[in-house]
């Protein structure tokens, strides 16, 4: 197998609800997959399983051959899989720099020592992160607000500022939960250039959950269709997009009586 | 207004160290005329002990003159020393701007600390009115680390602080005094001095692992959950040590040695400062923030909440304990009723009035409750009226504190301040 992430057969139960059922997944290195369906076909959930807020009942997660089921979030995002969520989750009192920087906090090695004592090493390792997210700052065009409190900033910043985030914890993947949510159609047109440069830049796997169809069919070159916690199609975006069940998915079906 | 402005912008251009200059002067001026000519002329009965606001509030007719020492000792002489100093100050300020920062810092706490030194020594009453609002100040950084960085409201401050307490105090009895629960001294007495911040150290990692019972919990829990979880555990141990008679129980326990001076104190609580602020200042601890702020984004950025939050507990707890047994060692006895519930308005009161996530707002909450406790104490029960209003009126114009989300910048607050470079 040389996929990148493998889900297999996964399917999670919230009480007797079956959230997810059956799912597969298998993203190439490089790769941009989608995810479309309904509001509460469970597409956020797999997002949350797969992070590893939830642990599914059922079923295997590997990441470059490595079982990741069962860890925790973070050391689940340490090895490499970086996310946004669907409704900003920026930290209210911080500042745009310290967004990135926090977002290195698995490659801090000076240890509670370090930081108590302010050594050298500690020193030195701060201001190597704080380079890098300038950095960052720099390509995600947000380097003049560095020390705004993020709460401060539009929404579309706001966005940015948390692509930038994810992308500070170095990840093999990024998952996108709605990263157009909310945004004008100029912002949209932003957005879709952001990804592509963040995909091209950082040879990063993208995995991303949206609505708007013309933002799925022109980023992914691989598209799912869950419907109440099941696969109901996959493949190209041409496939999909005349797909009758995802058309009814979407649209209902005609009622004709 | 515009007179104040212009007054205030009058000594815009007065460094750090010239301030310090001032107050040097004024602490030599009370210390040589103050008894013997100034409050003598006045009619004072004795030197103002807390700038005359004990005199003021016992006998009214004292006002005028009480006033008048502290224009006299105080505030002419520090303003214009302070303002006419200045051309031999900035450029030492300037000299020691070049230096490395620690050692600018550290020069200007040896100052610091010898004005503070000479101005408590001319009344016992002050130097342990300096000693208790020096530990205060630990105890207010610490429990900002929980409450403020952290942002979990947790009321077991007093809890850490009796653990501390109680267990530096067994081991210095134990081993540098004859006494009578605990028998001869195993080590000599002459050690002791030397032997203490050990014993600080140990009832501050006792408190430490204490903290652990709070910070288990708060993995699962938060808010009003955690404050009852914390509220209990404060009184754990306090009911815990009523039921020990070991270590006397109720009754409390004496004779600690006096090996809290002023200067240990002042040493402990800079270092204090010191660690706090490296600590959340760095990335490390800032994750403190990114965990009160927000869990799950912070998991998903890679940051160990889990081992955050028990830091910010046992780290926050380390330092209560050592607040503790500076606290037992300064006043030579301690009980368990003064850990209670008391005890926790009054730390709480303290950090949430200075302000929350800042330690310059922890400092000049723990003094003003303080100063404001012992300034206020001739008006008996009114005192606890006055100073809850003080507290009221606070939250609603700064919700979050006085000084909050500020950090120290210790280069800009040392730096020289030429006409020059504020043209820039």
């Amino acid at each position: 197998m040389s996929a990148l992430l493998n889900v297999n057969k996964m399917t999670h139960f919230f009480g007797g609800l079956r959230a997810v059922y059956n799912y597969n997944l298998n993203i190439e290195p490089h790769q941009i997959t989608g995810l479309i369906g309904p509001n509460g076909a469970g597409k956020t959930t797999i997002f949350n399983l797969i992070t590893g807020v939830y642990t599914p009942t059922q079923g295997s997660i590997t990441l470059e051959n490595e079982n990741i089921k069962g860890l925790e979030t973070n050391e689940i995002a340490a090895k490499g899989l970086g996310r946004t969520f669907q409704n900003l989750a920026l930290w209210r009192h911080m500042n745009v720099l310290d967004h990135i920087k926090m977002a290195h906090y698995s490659q801090l090695s000076y240890g509670l020592i370090g930081a108590f004592l302010n050594t050298r090493k500690c020193r030195e390792q701060e201001s190597q992160i704080e380079e890098n997210s300038f950095r960052l700052l720099e390509l995600f065009d947000i380097k003049q607000h560095a020390d705004q409190i993020v709460t401060n900033l539009s929404y579309g910043a706001q966005r940015r500022v948390e692509m930038a985030r994810a992308m500070a914890t170095k990840p093999k993947i990024l998952f996108l939960d709605e990263p157009t949510a909310g945004m004008t159609p100029d912002e949209l047109g932003q957005m879709i250039k952001i990804i592509r440069q963040v995909h091209q830049d950082f040879d990063v796997a993208i995995f991303l959950i949206e609505h708007r169809m013309k933002f799925v069919m022109e980023l992914c070159q691989h598209i799912q269709t869950l419907v109440f916690g099941e696969l109901i199609a996959e493949g190209p975006p041409e496939e999909i997009q005349n797909n009758p069940e995802v058309i009814e998915a979407y649209l209902g079906k005609e009622d004709l009586s | 207004m515009e007179i104040a402005r212009k007054f205030i912008n009058m000594f815009s251009n007065v460094p750090i160290l010239g301030w310090l200059l001032g107050i040097f002067t004024a602490v030599l001026i009370e210390y040589y005329w103050g008894y013997d000519y100034i409050s003598y002329y006045l009619g004072l009965p004795k030197i103002p002990v807390l700038f005359g606001a004990l005199i003021m509030l016992k006998e009214p007719i004292m006002i005028p003159g009480a006033i008048g020492y502290d224009l006299i000792v105080y505030v002419i002489p520090i303003l214009l020393v302070a303002k006419a100093s200045n051309f031999l100050t900035n450029p030492v300020a300037a000299i020691l701007e070049k230096t490395p920062l620690w050692m600018s810092s550290i020069i200007h706490l040896v100052c610091f600390y010898g004005v503070l030194h000479l101005w408590a020594g001319i009344n016992d009453y002050r130097v342990l009115i300096v000693k208790l609002t020096l530990i205060s100040i630990i105890l207010t950084i610490s429990i900002n680390v929980i409450n403020g960085y952290q942002g979990e409201f947790s009321c077991s401050h007093p809890g850490f602080m009796a653990i501390g307490a109680y267990i530096s105090s067994i081991i210095t009895l134990y081993f540098f005094v004859n006494d009578k629960t605990f028998g001869a001294a195993v080590l000599s007495p002459a050690l002791g001095p030397w032997l203490f911040p050990f014993a600080l150290i140990a009832g501050g990692i006792a408190a430490s692992l204490g903290s652990l019972l709070v910070a288990i919990p708060s993995f699962r829990t938060r808010g009003d959950y955690l404050a009852i979880i914390s509220l209990a555990f404060m009184f754990i141990v306090k009911s815990a040590v009523e039921n020990l008679n070991v270590i006397g129980g109720a009754r409390g326990m004496g004779g600690q040695p006096d090996y809290a001076p002023l200067p240990v104190i002042f040493i402990w609580t800079m270092l204090c400062i010191w660690i706090i602020h490296n600590f959340v200042t760095s990335i490390m601890g800032k994750a403190l923030n990114a965990v009160r702020d927000d869990e799950a984004a912070s998991e998903s950025m890679t940051v160990k909440t889990r081992k955050t939050k028990m830091t910010a507990f046992t780290f926050g707890a380390f330092w209560a304990g050592i607040a503790g047994g500076l606290f037992a060692h300064v006043l030579a006895y301690i009980n368990p009723g003064m850990f209670s519930i008391n005890r926790l308005a009054e730390i709480l009161a303290m950090v949430y009035f200075g302000g929350l996530n800042s330690i310059i707002g922890s400092i000049v909450g723990a003094v003003s409750i303080n100063v404001l406790g012992e300034a206020l104490r001739p008006l008996e029960l009114f005192k606890w009226i006055i100073i809850p209003l003080i507290l009221i009126f606070v939250m609603i114009f700064r919700p979050y504190g006085l000084i909050s989300f500020k950090e120290i910048n210790a280069k800009r607050l040392l730096r020289s301040k030429h006409k020059r470079e504020q043209g820039v």
